[in-house]
This record gives structure tokens, C-alpha cells and sequence, in this order.
């Protein structure tokens, strides 16, 4: 990832991509570009597909049988898509944030340190540092700093979705998706893990699926309006929330529908 | 004041009048049903105690169970033997029903076969124990030609793996949430879903052990009893509820009363275990 150039580089490429829940079609031909170090929010009322679309770009979906996509999903040149793609390779790189806070029944420091572990073998100290660093990226150290043997089912909500970032986070991935990580959140604590998403696409690339149009009119760059499994309208928040083309898209912002 | 609110809103004071007597009619029946069904058990309780606790005394956990027509006698060979049984049965069914478990909870979504486990996991759950104790007596009484705590055993197995398999299974979110991190499926279930499902294979264990120290049937045809204090395991063993079950029958007076008192100890432990199974399902789901 050179940073001399200036024109923006796409993490992903998402060509003719069709979903399949057994026979039920999720996902109906979408073609997509995700930008590097930028936020693209997906949109949609329930069902649209924005979370499947989600679970496509990390393969989540290949845990479950009768689950299948086609097309390509094009990740730095190579599809994700490919039968020989290494799965877990793929997951250390592309990482993901759940709806309901995930925290492991172990300690918040073997939480983060999980993940870690898989990859990289890291002296003690060097894990004291990417633990400290990783939780200071999801804005959590100085709340737990004190108690990192204490178990990390004995955080509060809020303070458990953080910690869940901080683990995506430690791993160093280069995208992180989100799957509604604030919708079982109160306002205060939505509001700290949206000033997260702003500080962390400085160096990573984000995926965010929200139920919540005003969070993806503040935090994202790009949004994607969903329907049906369909990609309806793609462009820059911006043009998507003042400047909509497609009058279902208006409908929907404007709460006239959803 | 809210009768007040009540007459000046325009709703209908009639409807809410029948609600109410339903209301009243409803409560009184389900307090009544309370009321029975806590009876009962207090009766039972009740008789229980007055006749266990009479009966019990050291004797009773130092002599083995009294020939007919003798004095005295004690339980002595029968807890050990209950013991002994119960013991080699957490043993077996601990490992085999946690490695299910963790089958189901790995890969219970895709196969066939564990779907196939699961049901008959489910069946084996409410399956009458005399079945199995019949079973158990075919291949593993009958073939061999005599009665053992060994059979004794793997009957009871038979009814604790099921438990076990069952209380092994964890949240798919916890799962998933480890597999996004990159993590190898054989490291998903030794890190993740085994320690998220301890303390419920800890509740489980203890639910199935409360539940198999009171089995009679399963032990009728395959441990039998024995008379004598024994330690051997491929020989008829003595037991709690096959026991209570021949000496309460019987027109002694001292083996009646050892039935008592073995029938308050089962119920007892099995109290004991079903509070501590409790303590650990409590902590098992903080807020």
C-alpha cells in the first residue's frame, strides 16, 4: 500500500455477486466498490441483504451448509470468492464486529490477546504492548487498564463492543466490518464507538451495516442503499442523503418508507 | 383518585369489571394449584424425614444390609456400591458426552449425522430407563451370564451421556465471533466453546448424577444387589434404590426401616446436588 498516490484504491471489488440461502436468493447481482481508509455504511430496512453482503466479504456464510455466493469479490487482486482461498488467512485480514457485544469467557487481556496468538508469536512484552495498543485504538485502556486479569463478561455492554473492536483491531487487519455494533448500545456509548469508526479509517477500511441513518450520515464517506437483496443506489453520503437519484432512496431517508 | 380518572375517561367500566372477576377467578385457581402441588411435596417431605431420620444412625454406614430375620444390620454395602457405580459412570460418560457436545456445537450445523445425533440424543433424553436397563441386560447380562456393577454402570451411562451432550452446546454467536478473528476450528472449540460451556457441562454432570443415584430400574436387572459388603465391580453390587426398593416391601421391621433411612439419604445428596447445580447455572449467566 504505497502513499504516494493520491487517487483512491478500491480494498474491494464486488462483481455480479449473488447470494443463496438454499433456494432463496439474498443477494441479486451487486456490483460494488469499497474504498481504501474510507467508511461505506449499508442501508436498507431488515431484510435487505446488507448484513449478508457483510458476511460475503469474510466468508462467514462458508460455516454454514446450503449457504453459497457467486460472481468475485476482488481483495487486493485476489477473489475471496475462490474455493482456494485460505479462509482463516482471509479472516485475520478482514475483520468483523457483531451486533450483540462477543466478549470470550477469559480474561480482557487473553480477549485481545486471542486473536494475536493465531498469527504472531510475540514475546511477553511485546504482547503487553499490542494488548495496550489495541485497546487504546478502541478508546477502552483507560477504563480497563487496571483490571486487564478481570473477565471480560464483567464489562459493561458498551465497554464489551469495545473491547470486541479492540480484538479486530489487534489482529491488524486491514478491513473491519461491522454488523450493527451499536444497535444494543445506549447513546452514550454509541456515541464513543462512532468517534472510534472516525479515528480507525485512518488506517483501516470500513464496512458498516446500520439500522441507524443519522450514524451512517455522520460517520460514513460512502453509502450504499439496499431493497430486496438489491443494490439500489451507491454513492458518497453526501449525494446519497441531500442529492438522491432514485426516488425509493429518498422515500426511505425521508422516512416516507422502511 | 383512579376511580375518579376512570368514570371521566370514556372507557367501558363493564368490560373492565369482567376483567377484573376473570383476574380474581384466574388467581384463585392458580394459588389453588400452587397450594396443592407445595402440599404434596411438603407431605412427602414431611413423611420422608419423620421415618428417614428415625431410622438413621451410625449403624447405618457401617454394617451392610442385615440377612432376613436377623437384627441391626446397615446400608454400608449398598452406599458404597451406589458410589462406586455412580463414580465409574461420571468417568465414562463425562469425556463421551463433552467430545459429543463439542461434535454438535462444531458441526452440528452441517451434517446429517449430527443431526442424527441430535435427535437421538433427544429420544435417549426421555427414554423410559427400564428400557434401557432391559437393554443393558441383553447384551451386557445375559451374554456374559451374570449380573456386575459394570453393567450396573453402563446403564446408568446410558442416561447420563444425553444430559451431558445436551448442556455442552454454546451461543453460534460466541463461535462466530471466533472463527472472524481467523481461528482454526479445532482452536475454536478447545479455547472458546469449551470454556464458554463449562460451567453448563459442570451443571449438567451434577443434574445427571442427581438424576441416576435415584435410578431403580436400569440397576434392577443389571447390578442386581448383593448382600455382602463388595468392591468388585464384575460381580452383583449392592445399591441404594434397588435396596429401598426390595426392603421396603419386605415384613421386616429393620430392613423397613434401613429403606427409610436410605431413601432420606438419596434424597438428600440429591438435594445437595440440585442446589450446587443451581449455584453454578447462577454464575453461569451474568446480566
Amino acid at each position: 500500500m504505497s502513499d504516494t498516490a493520491t487517487a483512491t484504491r478500491n480494498a474491494l471489488e464486488l462483481r455480479n455477486l449473488n447470494f443463496f440461502y438454499g433456494n432463496f436468493q439474498g443477494l441479486k447481482n451487486v456490483n460494488l466498490d469499497i474504498q481504501e481508509r474510507k467508511v461505506t455504511a449499508f442501508i436498507g430496512p431488515s431484510g435487505c441483504g446488507k448484513s449478508t453482503l457483510l458476511r460475503t466479504l469474510n466468508r462467514m456464510y462458508s460455516l454454514y451448509p446450503g449457504q453459497r455466493a457467486e460472481g468475485t469479490i476482488n481483495f487486493y487482486g485476489q477473489n475471496i470468492l475462490d474455493p482456494k482461498q485460505d479462509i482463516n488467512l482471509l479472516r485475520a485480514r478482514i475483520g468483523m464486529v457483531f451486533q450483540k457485544p462477543t466478549p470470550f469467557p477469559m480474561s480482557i487481556y487473553d480477549n485481545i490477546a486471542f486473536g494475536v496468538k493465531l498469527y504472531e508469536n510475540l514475546s511477553k512484552s511485546e504482547m503487553d504492548d499490542r494488548v495496550e495498543w489495541a485497546l487504546t485504538k478502541a478508546a477502552l485502556w483507560k477504563e480497563v487498564k487496571d483490571k486487564l486479569k478481570q473477565s471480560g463478561l464483567s464489562l459493561s455492554g458498551g465497554q464489551q463492543q469495545r473491547l470486541c473492536i479492540a480484538r479486530s483491531v489487534a489482529v491488524k487487519p486491514s478491513v473491519l466490518l461491522l454488523d450493527e455494533p451499536t444497535s444494543a448500545l445506549d447513546p452514550i456509548s454509541t456515541g464513543k464507538v462512532e468517534e472510534l469508526v472516525h479515528e480507525l479509517k485512518q488506517d483501516y477500511t470500513i464496512a458498516i451495516v446500520t439500522h441507524n441513518m443519522q450514524q451512517a450520515a455522520r460517520c460514513s464517506d460512502f453509502t450504499a442503499y439496499m431493497y430486496l437483496g438489491e443494490l439500489v443506489e451507491f454513492g458518497s453520503t453526501e449525494q446519497i442523503f441531500f442529492k438522491p437519484t432514485k426516488t425509493e432512496t429518498e422515500d426511505y431517508i425521508t422516512g416516507r418508507f422502511g | 383518585m383512579s376511580t375518579d380518572t376512570a368514570s371521566s375517561a370514556s372507557f367501558n367500566l363493564k368490560r373492565y369489571k369482567a376483567r377484573q372477576r376473570a383476574n380474581a377467578i384466574g388467581l384463585t385457581l392458580s394459588m389453588g394449584a400452587m397450594v396443592l402441588g407445595l402440599f404434596v411435596l411438603l407431605w412427602i417431605l414431611s413423611v420422608l424425614f419423620r421415618n428417614g431420620f428415625a431410622a438413621l444412625d451410625w449403624s447405618m454406614f457401617t454394617e451392610s444390609t442385615p440377612a432376613p430375620g436377623s437384627e441391626g444390620g446397615g446400608l454400608a454395602n449398598a452406599i458404597v456400591g451406589s458410589l462406586m457405580m455412580v463414580a465409574v459412570t461420571v468417568l465414562v460418560s463425562t469425556p463421551v458426552g463433552i467430545l459429543a457436545g463439542i461434535y454438535l456445537a462444531e458441526y452440528g450445523d452441517r451434517s446429517k449425522t449430527a443431526e442424527l445425533t441430535r435427535f437421538v440424543t433427544d429420544i435417549m433424553l426421555s427414554a423410559p430407563s427400564i428400557v434401557l436397563g432391559l437393554f443393558v441386560y441383553a447384551i451386557a447380562v445375559a451374554t456374559v451370564g451374570k449380573f456386575s456393577g459394570w453393567a450396573g454402570s453402563l446403564a446408568l451411562s446410558l442416561i447420563a451421556i444425553p444430559v451431558v451432550v445436551r448442556t455442552t452446546e454454546v451461543p453460534g454467536s460466541l463461535r462466530e465471533a471466533a472463527f472472524a478473528l481467523g481461528a482454526p476450528r479445532w482452536k475454536v472449540a478447545l479455547m472458546v466453546t469449551l470454556r464458554a460451556a463449562r460451567s453448563g457441562v459442570l451443571t449438567g454432570l451434577l443434574l445427571a448424577v442427581a438424576r441416576i443415584s435415584g435410578e431403580t430400574a436400569p440397576l434392577l436387572f443389571t447390578a442386581l444387589n448383593n448382600q455382602f459388603f463388595s468392591l468388585d465391580m464384575g460381580a452383583p453390587m449392592a445399591n441404594l434404590p434397588v435396596v429401598i426398593f426390595q426392603f421396603a416391601m419386605s415384613p421386616y421391621d429393620n430392613w423397613i426401616r434401613l429403606a427409610w433411612g436410605g431413601a432420606l439419604l438419596i434424597t438428600l445428596s440429591v438435594l445437595l446436588l440440585n442446589i450446587v447445580a443451581r449455584v453454578f447455572l447462577r454464575d453461569k449467566s451474568p446480566k
